[in-house]
Formats: C-alpha cells, structure tokens, sequence
C-alpha cells in the first residue's frame, strides 16, 4: 500500500528529530494543564464561564476527536503532558535521558495487562460524566489526580505504564489510532534483524520493539526511536486510514471490550447530552442518589449487557456461517476490528452535534478565563445559545453512514463470504440506527 | 511459419484482455454513477408531506433545572404555536434551533410567544440564560412534521452497506485473504 516516509523530507526529518519542537509544545500543554487545574479550583464555578470546563471538554476533547485521531493517530500523546514529570524523573533529565533515573521500574504485573483497566476507567467517565464534565472544581481535581496518578505510577514501574494500561484516554486514541493516517515502522526489517543493540526498544517509553509493530494502537508518537536509531532504519509513514485493519492484523479480546465500551459510551452521552429527555440529565448528575443509582445500572447493562450481548450474538452467527473453525473469543477479537470505524464516526458526529452549537464559549473564556470579570481580549459576554444547523444535522449523518460503509467493509474483509458478513453488518446496522436516532430523531 | 501461427493468438489474447479491462473499467464506473445518483436521490428527493390544516397550539412548558416538560413537542408544518414558558426556580431562556424565537421567563414567570412552524423536521430547543452546571445540555425538541431527515438517513445508511459490499468487489482489496 501506499506510503509516504516523512524522513525522507528534510525539513519533516529536522522536525522530528529534534527534541526541541516536541518539547516546547509538551510545555505549552504542561503550563495549559497546569492553568486548567488552577482555573478550576479557583475560577468561576459556573462551568460555562470556566477556561477549565470550556477548554478541557469542549476545545480539547473536540480537537482530539475531530483533529488528532483522525489526522494523526496517537499524535496527542506525543505532546500530552501527563506523563511529563513522571518522564524527567525516569530519564533523570528534562530534554533528554541523563544518567541514572529515579523510579524502581518494575514491570507493570500481567494479570493487568491489556486495554481492561482503560475500558473501566472509560466506563467511570461515563458514570460521573454529567458532574465531572460539568463543574470546574471537579475537572480540576481529575486532572490533579490523574498527574498525581501518572507521577506515582512511573516511580514504582517502568516506563509509562500509566499511559499504557490505565488512561481512559490513552485507550480512546489508541483503539481508534488504528485507522488513523500515521505509523512508525522500521524501514528494512533485515538491518534491524543483524543489529544487536537494541537501543529502540531501550529508548522507548512505550515499551514497543519497532521492528515487532503491526498495530499504531500503542505506538505514542514520541520519535525517540527515530532519535537514537544509529542507522537511520526508522520511517515515519502517512498512509491511508485504516491500514491496521484486515484479516492479517491480530486483535485481542481486551480490545473488543474497550471498542463496545466505546460504542455504550457514544450512545449514552448522546442521549445525556443531546437528548430531551431531563430527568435523565438531573439523574445522571445527582450523584449518589437513587435516581443516579439506576442512571448507573442502566449504563452498566448496555454498557457490559446488550450491547456485548448483541456483538456475542453477531459473532457466533458469523462463526456459524462461516468454514474456518475458530473459537468464539479468537473471533470475538478478531471482529472486533469493526468496533472501530464505527465508533470513531459515531463519536465524530457527536462531537459535531455539540462542538458547533457550543464552539462560542471558546473565545469569552479566553478573554476571562476565570470568570472574574476579566475581558483579555475584548471577548467577554459574546457566547451566544448557539444551535444545530441544518448542514450541522446532515453532516452528522454522513459521517455516521460513512462509519457504517467502513465498518461493513472491513466486516466484508475479515470474513470468508457476505454471508458471514451479514450478522456482523447488522450489529453495526444496529448501532448506527440508533445513534443517528439519538442525534437526528 | 512458426512464429505467424504463435502471433496470431497472442494479438487476440492482447485485445481480449484490453477488452475485458475497458469492460471492467466501465463497469466500475457505471456502479460508481449509480450510487452517486442514488446518494443524491435518497438526499434530495421531494417527499410528500402529508397536509393538515393548520391549527392554532398552545403549549404549556415548565422550566426546571436542567430540563424542560414536557421535553418533546410535536405539531403539523404551517400550526401557529403559542409558548407559555414558566420558570419554576430559576430565570431560563428558550431559543429554537433553526427559528428566529426566543423567550426568557423569570422565576415563578410566564413568558408568552408565538411563531409559525413553518420549517418541517426535528428541532432542539435550549435554555438560553445560564442556569447551572448543566446548562448547556438543558435541551428539548420539537418535531414538526414527519422527521424526513431520519427516513432519508435510513435510507442512507442501506445504501452505505451496499456500496460497501459492492466497492470491495469491483475495487478488490490487496489486504484480504478472501476476497477474489
């Protein structure tokens, strides 16, 4: 398939190499998150007057949905500053590794390995979803925890681990860096073969070998790799979206969880947020209470009830329809491949469902981020209601018909036959129905 | 002799070949147009909307923190609705999305207004005063007409499957291990 190696430009290989670049963006989100923290302990506690409600959940989770996955992969987490502090202990340095770290780097145990803890922690978005992305003091005291988390977590174990088995977002790119346009791959396989030293793997954060990468899914981006490759074997690809699905690639049951976590978790925040229905946004916001109790159980059974049951259901048909003998969790994994075009346009449309409607807040935040009465840049009080556009309602369709083309395609791939498709088709038939109902009914 | 006899076959082989491709070629195409045509049929296509005299509405909705009741309205295109918005804790707004109406009603407050559905489809309504942590989700919708945009969608998203099935067969994929 066609590729294009950004280290064979110049200007792109300068970039990349260099830990300058990387480093002062990495600080730029470090001294935003850190603002984002102090906004929400301080500032206003009226959320939409808040630079850490507005920027957190509208303009930052706006532009990953609809920028940094689809355009770049994991790009994110290569300038996401979480791990940072965490990073500089490890490496004993800032820029760069020097010398002797601090940090025990034990191995993350394996009974926890996978996508689990970071489907759970999605889950846990979710359930306190309408309160953490609500309230300014909450925000900040989740972001406060997680680095707290993340720093922790690196001096006890090796690497970030952090990000690799417990970020409810690293989960998110992760599973839909799959069909995103970027890859780190090794240029020829034979030199990486006869090199001894295996100074990539040492170097990277992640814990990834290059020559050993199938999948983008835990690959972060980082370029550390590119940086310490002493034979210049390290290609940085543009390829063509979604190059890491097919009946070759090899999937886990972990990521069949965290892909139909994914999908309850676009339906239920549709229907929160998006919905008419109030009483379930006073439920899902009053935490504790009976109504929040049965808020949580109904999130639960279609969130690990009918929508696993109904995928197990298409799966076991497709298993019978089809000739090769497999087990039940083998194709549970290996269809789980469709999970992801799917949930990545469901959560594109819904994205686009509130980002126009809620995109003014942005620049009244900026003019007083705090909500003190400040006007930074002559912005204050322009937010208006905002609404959906009728080109708003009709691009929400297309995107979700588009997920359902791409999603029955790779269906079609991974299977022997449209007859053994056809099951798998009409879970993913299912699922867009129901999302288009939920942002267009 | 030899190598006349051996051309000869070669020469029809090339253009059986070329022959095939071409058809191929306009095959691809032909399926191509087809779904492009359908794609804008299925979008634009004047529906019939089924006509009800236009009547006069009233429709009472009570504003609370974070909703509104009731949260869903329905009338026929061309009714002249009148709102009456109550408050019943704090001040709210209410803004339709894609008519020029807005109301605000004060606390323990009715707010009176009134517009023409002339614009067939679903709406969104939203509480447009900031009124809490949950304000910008306090939302409702209001159908007018039948919601030919989620037919049209239905539609779509068939079509989306066929196409699927259909682009992999003319545009065989080099990835998989199945398809011929």
């Amino acid at each position: 398939m066609t590729r294009l190696d950004l280290t064979h430009i110049s200007w792109t290989q300068t970039l990349l190499r260099s830990r300058w670049p990387q480093f002062l963006l990495r600080a730029i989100t470090l001294a935003g998150f850190v603002f984002t923290i102090f906004a929400g302990l301080f500032g206003s506690v009226v959320g939409s007057h808040n630079f850490a409600i507005i920027f957190v959940w509208i303009a930052w989770w706006t532009a990953l949905k609809l920028f940094f996955i689809p355009f770049g992969g994991r790009s994110w987490c290569s300038i996401c500053p979480i791990p940072m502090p965490g990073e500089w202990l490890q490496n004993g340095g800032i820029l760069q590794p020097c010398g002797k770290g601090i940090g025990l780097g034990k191995r993350w145990p394996k009974a926890m390995r996978g996508s689990w803890l970071q489907a759970g922690g999605f889950l846990m978005v979710g359930l306190f979803g309408a309160v953490t992305l609500t309230s300014p003091l909450v925000t900040a005291i989740v972001l406060m925890v997680i680095l707290l988390l993340a720093l922790i977590l690196s001096l006890v174990f090796e690497r970030r681990s952090f990000c690799n088995y417990l970020c409810p977002i690293g989960g998110f790119t992760g599973l839909y860096a799959q069909v995103g346009p970027v890859e780190v791959r090794v240029k020829d396989a034979d030199i990486c073969a006869a090199h001894d030293e295996k100074v990539c793997y040492d170097a990277c954060p992640w814990g990834l070998y290059p020559l050993a990468l199938k999948s983008s899914a835990n690959c972060g981006l980082c370029m550390e790799c590119l940086r310490v490759c002493p034979t210049d074997n390290i290609a940085v690809n543009l390829r063509p979206w979604g190059s890491d699905l097919g009946s070759k690639t090899k999937h886990n049951l972990d990521e069949a969880f965290l892909g139909l976590v994914m999908l309850a978790s676009a339906l239920v925040d549709s229907a929160i947020f998006l919905g008419p229905w109030g009483q379930l946004k006073s439920a899902a916001y009053a935490i504790g209470s009976l109504p929040w109790l049965l808020f949580a159980g109904v999130f639960i059974v279609v969130a690990l009830g009918i929508l696993p049951g109904l995928y197990i259901a298409a799966v076991w048909a497709s298993m019978r329809l089809g000739a090769i003998k497999t087990t039940l969790r083998q194709s549970l994994a290996q269809f789980s491949q469709l999970l992801v075009p799917l949930g990545m346009m469901a959560w594109i449309a819904f994205t686009i469902s509130f980002a126009f409607a809620k995109f003014s807040y942005v620049l009244p935040v900026i003019s007083d981020p705090l909500g003190w009465g400040w006007n930074l840049i002559g912005m204050s009080g322009t937010s208006w209601v905002g609404q959906s556009t009728s080109f708003s309602l009709l691009l929400q369709v297309v995107l979700l018909a588009v997920g359902l083309f791409w999603a029955s395609r790779v269906a079609r791939r991974i299977t022997e036959s449209v007859k053994q498709a056809l099951p798998l088709i009409a879970f993913s038939i299912i699922f867009s129905l129901s999302m288009l109902w939920l942002l267009i009914g | 002799m030899a190598p006349q006899t051996c051309r000869r076959p070669d020469k029809s082989m090339e253009s059986k070949a070329l022959n095939n491709a071409t058809k191929r070629l306009w095959k691809r195409w032909g399926w191509i147009f087809l779904f492009a045509v359908s794609l804008l049929l299925i979008l634009f296509t004047p529906l019939p909307i089924p006509s009800n005299s236009p009547a006069d509405r009233n429709i009472r909705i009570e504003a609370s923190m974070f909703q509104f009741s009731p949260g869903e309205l329905k009338v026929n295109q061309g009714d002249r609705v009148t709102i009456e918005l109550v408050s019943t804790d704090v001040v709210h707004g209410f803004s339709l999305d894609g008519y020029n109406f807005e109301l605000k009603a004060d606390p323990g407050q009715t707010a009176t207004g009134t517009f023409i559905a002339d614009k067939s489809g679903v709406f969104r309504f939203r509480c447009s005063v900031a009124c809490g942590n949950l304000h910008p989700f306090m939302i409702g919708k209001l159908k007018v007409g039948p919601n030919l945009l989620l037919l049209r969608s239905i539609a779509l998203s068939l079509l989306a499957v066929i196409a699927a099935l259909v682009s992999l067969r003319m545009f065989p994929d080099q990835q998989s291990r199945y398809i011929k």
